[in-house]
């Protein structure tokens, strides 16, 4: 039985997935989650990361095109599947909930979904 | 240009290739690679270095992860399992072959294990005394005319005060000691006799004695004593024996202050099993002692930052300088300090110079134990080797279905190192059943230090490396063979492959007959000592040394003894006929060259010495109670004679100083008296009474010698009933002067007949090798006609050829070794021809009965049998 919910760290990593595009592979996912978050991270930590979230079939991946500054190597390029997109609409809607059962806040707040 | 020279640190990638899983090494490089040269262009090369580490490090992750087991599906253990079971099959399915193996080895790894404990026995010698790297023995050399340079111990009594007064900056303590002597303990009504020495109070202190009891200031006081925890136990039982009083030979009374642990074999005080005040023993000694009487020893420690060759320069001249004319001031006494770390070793001096000792026996042991061990590594691998031969359809099968190279490899180490370690089960089982005999051959007390992890690490280790040494043929070569190959059977050692065999053997027998005609060489030498003529009749002759008491009325034990019918004679001498060690100069006679230093053995003697011991008078008369006159005459010896010069020695006269002029009445034969190995010393007789304590007593042939005894010690015990009646026999003194002798050419036999063995061992698993290399060809040629006796000499030929050309090695080897060990005694046996040819025969009768077995065995196969097998 594989786990449906998310982590913090993985539900950030497939939204950078979804954001990245065709750029979606390990290296650049870290950058980009570097700039973003302003927190470090190592590629080993994110590569890990997309790993187990393939296994749970939320991404799948597949080798795309060598470059040079990788020394002709290629990247494994990762993509969103349509239930790694319903679990993140998932874990949206879960915390939208709870955002909107908090009095104090629920007025103010709005994802213009 | 310049990008391509800077790539990723190269240790860093192969490490994360080492660990990465195939399949994400070429995005994970990538990764690395993009990310290291982005590093590069926002910081420095250094950081990106730094950050490529750091980056493959933090690949260490579960999913990143090579598996390792994955690769292999067999585990190592089952595999380990199986060659445990097959190894263990093999052992059992060949028991001969097995046994003969591993007690081989196991035979050589107890031998090496016992000399190594004895030679690391010798080298800690003194070592249980703290300070004995500072510790040394004042020695002397003295110049004598006619023997040169003598270096001994014996130092006068004042040594001692002088080394500290005037050089007292390089000691830390100095002590007169006694030599070991002999003394009964008296406490109530329990004597005992018991070795010990008196020394100065600072003695127990510099020997850093394990005080018990008490503390190490117990001889401060001039009528203390310490004991060491044996004498306590023996004379006090359990009792507390602080403050008990007791008398040492009815001469001194003391009190107990403190009981030491006793001291252990392998130091030169293990004898001390009392330890007296050095003050007590001076208050007995007479007054007239000079700087002449070299009756002592000096011991000395230097003080901390010392140099010993400093300090043993600078007391060279310190006797020299106060000792008199009549002193011996022209022997020109020279003084050194001789460490105590050296003294057990390297004892032997040589016209002043230490030239070794004991040592040589050290290297000489420890280069046999590792001959003996060396040969059974060899034999081992020998048979190892030729065993597994016939293992080579094994290695096919497992080959053909899909073994690795290496885990056959695995196996084969795993099978010899499995018979490594039975043998070394086996030898430390045999160590510990032989170290008893052992030690009372070698006069020790040797455990096997169980608890010690430098035994075991050596043992161990040495036992992996023969294991290894040994599956190394059959683990490297024969796993490299094509399965097909081998299973075809068109795998053949060539003809070259028995060669290494065959100079192995060789090599074997060649150090076995070179130890055998070392042995007999040994046994040639003692039997040829004890059979030179001694002069005197040692035969049912006894010693006694008599106490103060016994001595004050000699005459009358005298007497007593003579009257009981059982003793044929009693005669007084100074010291014992087997160990005169009185020597005396100072003597003129007519015809002496003036510039002749003279030295001359002394033994101060009852008149009737010479009919006690039966000596052989051949000039002139013996001392006899007729002539009052003889309280001034000279019995000489033969040397004397030839010494001295004389023509006619009878009537001669000898002016010696203040003693008075002596005439010589008689010239006897010579006599051992000392070393059987030395030529006799100038020697002479005087009669004196009162200085002579020795009693001989000859008793009559026809009494019984436990009667004889008895009566003899009642007599005694009438005269001194404290004192107890120590006596020994004349022929077993004279037997001990062969201890170290007998004890070389025990050994060495024990050492020769281990190494016969042992290469036996090493033929029979090349005979029975070559025996059925050639099944076959004995096979056809049985058909053919051949008789078992043509079979026998073809098998055995070979062999006889190897050992005649080891016989041919080790002949001038031994006989250079022999007559280099023989130059060591001045009365020596001559290097028969005999010896030789004694050993070469021996050597090869052994091979014959040892090949024969083989040969008979395989030549009596039935050629059916054998050429069916195909």
């Amino acid at each position: 039985m594989k786990e449906t919910r998310l982590g913090d760290f993985e539900e950030t990593v497939l939204l950078l997935v979804g954001i990245l595009g065709e750029e979606a592979y390990a290296f650049k996912l870290a950058e980009e989650f570097e700039s973003q978050t302003e927190r470090s991270v190592s590629i080993g930590a994110v590569h890990s990361t997309l790993s187990r979230l393939a296994d749970k079939g939320f991404l799948t991946s597949e080798m795309g095109k060598s470059t040079a500054e990788r020394g002709g190597r290629r990247k494994r390029i990762y993509t969103i599947t349509a239930y790694g997109r319903r679990a993140l609409e998932i874990s949206r809607d879960f915390k939208v909930s709870l955002w909107k059962q908090y009095p104090a806040f629920a007025p103010d707040f709005n994802f213009g979904v | 240009m310049k990008k391509r020279q800077t790539i990723p640190p190269q240790l860093a990638r192969r490490f994360l290739c080492w660990f990465l899983r195939d399949e994400l090494a070429e995005e994970v490089e990538g990764d690395l690679e993009e990310k290291f040269y982005i590093t590069i262009e926002q910081s420095s090369v250094r950081s990106a270095r730094a950050n490529y580490w750091y980056q493959v490090f933090h690949y260490v992750r579960p999913f990143a992860l090579r598996s390792f087991k994955s690769t292999y599906p067999l585990t190592h253990y089952a595999m380990f399992q199986n060659y445990f079971k097959i190894g263990w099959r093999n052992l059992f399915k060949k028991k001969g072959y097995s046994f003969i193996n591993i007690s081989g080895l196991a035979i050589g790894m107890a031998v090496a294990i016992m000399i190594g404990l004895w030679v690391y026995d010798e080298l800690s010698f003194n070592t249980y005394h703290e300070n004995y790297d500072r510790i040394a023995w004042v020695m002397q050399n003295q110049t004598f005319s006619g023997t040169g340079i003598q270096t001994n111990n014996n130092e006068p009594l004042q040594l001692a005060p002088e080394l500290r007064e005037n050089y007292g900056t390089y000691f830390e303590h100095v002590t007169m000691a006694t030599f070991l002597q002999w003394r009964t303990l008296r406490q109530g009504e329990k004597v005992l006799t018991k070795t010990g020495y008196f020394m100065e109070p600072s003695a127990p202190e510099m020997l850093t004695l394990h005080m018990l009891s008490g503390t190490r200031n117990g001889l401060n006081d001039p009528h203390s004593v310490l004991i060491s925890q044996s004498t306590a136990q023996a004379l006090f039982d359990d009792q507390d024996p602080i403050g008990e009083v007791i008398q040492i030979s009815e001469q001194f009374e003391v009190k107990v202050t403190g009981v030491y642990e006793d001291i252990p074999s392998n130091s030169t005080f293990a004898g001390m099993q009392f330890l007296a005040p050095w003050e007590l023993n001076e208050s007995s000694l007479p007054d007239w002692l000079g700087w002449g009487n070299n009756w002592f020893q000096t011991i000395v420690q230097i003080a901390e930052h010392t140099d010993m060759s400093q300090a043993s320069a600078a007391i060279k001249d310190a006797k020299k300088k106060r000792v008199t004319e009549d002193e011996g001031a022209e022997y020109n006494p020279q003084l050194f300090l001789h460490p105590l770390s050296r003294l057990h070793l390297y004892s032997e001096f040589e016209g002043g110079v230490s030239v070794g000792g004991r040592i040589q026996y050290v290297w000489m042991f420890g280069i046999i134990g590792l001959f003996v061990l060396l040969l059974a590594c060899i034999n081992f691998m020998n048979l190892s080797t030729a065993r597994s031969e016939k293992r080579a359809k094994e290695i096919g099968v497992r080959k053909a279905i899909g073994s690795l190279r290496r885990q056959l490899v695995h196996q084969f180490f795993t099978e010899s190192i499995l018979i490594a370690a039975l043998a070394f089960v086996v030898a430390l089982l045999l160590v510990q059943l032989s170290l008893s005999s052992f030690n009372e051959v070698a006069d020790k007390e040797i455990g096997v230090p169980w608890l010690n992890p430098w035994f075991w690490l050596l043992g161990i280790g040495f036992m992996l490396l023969t294991g290894l040494l040994a599956g190394s043929y059959p683990a490297l070569y024969l796993s490299s063979l094509g399965a097909v190959r081998v299973l075809k059977g068109t795998f053949k050692a060539g003809r070259m492959a028995s060669l290494p065999r065959k100079v192995l053997v060789t090599v074997q027998f060649a150090v076995s007959v070179s130890l055998i005609i070392g042995t007999l060489v040994v046994f040639q030498q003692i039997q040829h000592v004890k059979n030179r003529p001694i002069g005197y009749n040692m035969n049912r002759l006894l010693t006694v040394s008599l106490s103060s008491a016994v001595n004050e009325h000699y005459d009358v034990f005298r007497n007593d003894l003579l009257q009981t019918g059982v003793v044929e004679e009693v005669a007084k001498s100074e010291s014992p006929i087997t160990d005169s060690y009185i020597t005396n100069s100072g003597l003129t006679w007519q015809g002496k060259d003036p510039g002749m230093q003279e030295e001359f053995v002394s033994m101060r003697v009852s008149h009737e010495f010479g009919k006690t011991i039966d000596w052989n008078i051949i000039e002139g008369r013996d001392f006899s109670r007729d002539f009052a006159s003889d309280s001034m005459a000279f019995v000489i010896n033969e040397s004397a004679v030839e010494y001295m010069g004389l023509k006619n020695p009878i009537g001669e006269q000898v002016d010696w100083g203040s003693s008075g002029t002596y005439t010589i009445i008689g010239v006897v034969e010579d006599m051992i008296t000392q070393s059987p190995y030395a030529p006799v010393k100038q020697m002479f007789f005087f009669i004196n009474e009162d200085r002579s304590s020795m009693a001989n007593i000859k008793i009559k042939p026809d009494v019984s010698m436990p009667e004889a005894l008895a009566t003899i010690e009642q007599v005694y015990q009438q005269h001194d009933p404290l004192e107890p009646f120590n006596y020994s026999f004349v022929d077993e003194q004279y037997a001990k002067k062969f201890g170290n002798e007998v004890r070389i050419g025990t050994l060495a036999g024990f050492f020769a007949s281990l190494a016969i063995f042992i290469s036996c061992l090493g033929l029979f698993g090349l005979a029975s090798y070559t025996a059925e290399q050639r099944t076959k060809e004995i096979g056809i040629r049985k058909v053919l006609g051949a008789s078992i006796t043509n079979l026998w000499q073809l098998l055995s030929k070979d062999f006889l050829g190897l050992i005649l050309l080891a016989c041919v090695m080790a002949i001038p080897l031994a006989y250079y070794f022999a007559r280099d060990w023989l130059q060591n005694y001045d009365y020596r046996t001559d290097l028969h021809w005999w010896i030789f040819a004694l050993a070469g025969l021996g050597a090869l009768m052994v091979t014959i009965i040892t090949v024969s077995y083989q040969a008979i065995k395989a030549a009596q196969l039935n050629p059916v049998k054998s050429l069916r097998s195909e």
